[in-house]
């Protein structure tokens, strides 16, 4: 058996509590408060204590999925990104940037939002990108 | 946010969460804070155990009203007048903080004449807030100092969140709490990265750090920095990109980790648009409502199987590590991003989320002190412009980011739908404590699905009495936009005429009932929190 703990911050609301998920043989057996955190110092709520288990879920997304005749069919990173590429270049240009929008997220780090955004503003040239701070 | 930038200059929490502790009076407006933030509601049950007085304004009896020394029950949407009315006791009596006043703000004098006007009689008839409730909750603000404010999305989600917003710093800076240890304006922000997302970016009209699009001397530095001519027209906000699929002019949408189907103001509305975009490509862990109905459904990973950080509500920036491999074949979001730039033409070689920080860090000046190294486990807080800065836990300290603290005279606007004979009922929406959001993540959860598996509406027991309605009987609720069932949970939190609907579940969709048509003019954010509706008793 290998077990390690990794530190990490909760993805649930704003407040940020630091935790340490416990991993045993590559799958996350539970997730424990980080006793020396400046902002939980030890404790955690509910969804902290359980924040491993949507992580394990098997309702996870395994594969990319393409709607064909309006039903999903998983497919490979290489054809679902290059479907996805196509598609939107020919909107751009057939409509111009602007037509495309993009929304980021509050559950994305911020590496993911700086890029997220970067890919609208540098990639499609729009400055169609929002999130849902506001929902 | 724009409220708190207008005022202070800075869209976010002025203070630490650690010192909330050290508060002499902790004021919770518009927050469930033991349900939605359990983790800073312990910090204000640590500042009561330490002397502080607490006051509570919520339209709900929530549970932290019962630890408060003064919990009032404002009427939905009534928050400016409130606010103006215990500004009005305080002016009277002369508990302003004169010197502060003159020393760090402008624009006194036009709130002093505003706020004369909101006698503790008027107050009571728009609020319905005692006189004798707000003359103590004025009192023990103002003189148990420093006060912190703390609000949440009962503050902003309303076509007046601007002003509700702009009224609170009002009051803070009316009596010298920003700036200083313990004091402050703390937005409690809902998502673990809402703070990261806007520090980001990720908003139609700012580039990283709130660097303008429109100025030209921003797009020329992100220009060169990213190799490509941008654009300096503010983009479209997800408010207003709705009507734009609808019209046709937005065709195509790339959502990331965001679930709008449930979280849109009208589900109605926005069904329609989305069916009416030519490609709609999703990222997520699951199969969402939204993912349901895109063209392409990108597998993301989760938090826990990737690198990278997260600024929580206090400005902390935090590095997250990763403990599996991505599950299956999924794939983090910035390496799905990055084969995506990367195959529409602009190579984006990054081989680490470090990488791309430092890439970041190099253009926006309040996180440029920052490094992997330097965050450790516990985080630097922002504003951190240099490699020997120890971060920042509160703002505005000797003078405010935009200089002095603007004071704005705000007049009490009522909500955009109040009851009337056809739609009787107040309806507001919010959350519960084992529940997260649109539920994507909490209801797949075992530990916590089994504290609450169904959506349900909460309805006062004399209401109930009237409609004949006993606790699980199914309602049928309807607005002027759309109707939806649930079932009934007798509550004493609601008043009387009010009903609260949680807005984590599916299949019983708030926001078929909610307007997205009432919107806050210049935040964009949708009245959720108040709107009309009539219920019956279903009958089968």
């Amino acid at each position: 058996m290998q077990c390690k703990i990794v530190p990490s911050v909760c993805s649930y609301c704003g407040t940020g509590c630091g935790i340490l998920f416990e991993v045993i043989d590559g799958k996350i057996n539970s997730t424990l408060p980080l006793k020396t955190h400046p902002v939980n110092e030890g404790k955690l709520c509910i969804k902290g204590w359980n924040l491993h288990e949507h992580v394990n879920s098997f309702m996870r997304l395994k594969k990319p999925l393409v709607k064909t005749s309006g039903r999903f069919i998983t497919t490979e990173w290489d054809e679902a990104i290059g479907l996805t590429a196509d598609r939107f270049s020919e909107i751009i240009q057939k409509y111009g940037p602007d037509s495309v929008g993009v929304l980021v997220s509050a559950k994305l780090t911020n590496e993911e939002n700086y890029l997220a955004q970067k890919f609208a503003r540098a990639v499609i040239g729009t400055n169609n990108v929002d999130h849902c701070a506001r929902l | 946010m724009a409220g708190l930038a207008a005022a202070f200059g800075s869209g976010a929490m002025t203070n630490a969460i650690a010192e909330i502790e050290d508060a002499g009076c902790i004021f919770v407006i518009g927050s469930n804070t033991t349900a939605c933030h359990p983790l800073i509601s312990r910090r204000i049950f640590r500042a009561k155990e330490k002397g502080a007085r607490l006051i509570v304004a919520d339209p709900r009896n929530i549970q932290l009203s019962r630890f408060a020394d003064v919990a009032v029950q404002q009427r939905l949407g009534s928050d400016v007048a409130l606010l103006n009315g215990m500004m009005h006791i305080i002016i009277k009596n002369g508990w302003q903080a004169k010197d502060y006043i003159a020393d760090r703000t402008e624009d006194y004098e036009q709130l002093e004449k505003t706020v004369a006007a909101y006698t503790p009689e008027r107050v009571q008839t728009i609020t319905g807030v005692a006189p004798a409730d707000l003359k103590r909750m004025a009192k023990l603000y103002a003189t148990s100092q420093p006060g912190s404010l703390l609000y949440a999305m009962g503050i902003t989600q309303h076509t007046t969140g601007v002003d509700n917003v702009k009224s609170c710093c009002n009051l803070a800076m009316l009596c010298g709490y920003v700036g200083v240890y313990g004091g402050g304006v703390n937005p409690l922000r809902g998502q673990n990265n809402v703070q990261g997302a806007c520090d980001m970016g990720g908003l139609p009209d700012v580039f990283p750090g709130y660097q303008k699009v429109s100025d030209p001397e921003v797009v020329e530095k992100f220009s060169k920095a990213w190799d490509r001519k941008l654009s300096f027209k503010p983009g479209l906000t997800i408010t207003d990109m709705v009507p734009a699929m609808l019209a046709g002019k937005l065709k195509g949408l790339l959502i990331i980790g965001e679930n709008p189907k449930l979280s849109d103001p009208d589900w109605n509305h926005l069904s329609h648009a989305l069916k009416n975009l030519e490609f709609l490509v999703v990222q997520e862990l699951f199969l969402s409502e939204t993912a349901q109905v895109a063209d392409v459904v990108l597998a993301a990973a989760s938090s826990a199987e990737k690198e990278g950080t997260f600024t929580n509500t206090e400005r902390r920036c935090m590095r997250i590590h990763k403990a599996i491999e991505p599950i299956g074949q999924s794939l983090p979001d910035w390496e799905i991003i990055r084969r995506l730039s990367t195959a529409m033409g602009y190579k984006m070689d990054y081989s680490d989320p470090e990488e791309i920080f430092d890439e970041m860090t190099a253009l926006t000046k309040s996180y440029a002190g920052m490094n992997y190294q330097r965050l450790g486990i516990d985080g630097l807080q922002w504003p951190c412009p240099d490699h020997d800065h120890p971060g920042t836990p509160y703002l505005h300290k000797h003078q405010f980011t935009r200089g002095k603290g603007k004071f704005h005279a705000i007049e009490y606007q009522d909500p955009a739908e109040l009851p009337d004979e056809q739609y009787p009922y107040f309806l507001t929406t919010g959350r519960m404590f084992a529940h997260f959001h649109t539920g994507t993540m909490t209801r797949v959860s075992p530990h916590l699905d089994i504290e609450q598996t169904t959506g349900y509406v909460s309805i006062n027991p004399k209401d109930a009495g009237s409609l004949g309605v006993k606790q699980g009987d199914m309602l049928v609720l309807s607005s002027r936009r759309g109707r939806m069932e649930a079932p009934a949970r007798l509550s004493e939190s609601v008043e009387p005429g009010t009903l609260f609907l949680p807005i984590h579940f599916g299949e019983n969709p708030t926001n078929v009932l909610t307007n997205a048509e009432a919107v806050d003019p210049l935040a964009k954010i949708p009245e959720f929190k108040v709107s009309a509706v009539k219920v019956e008793k279903l009958t089968a």
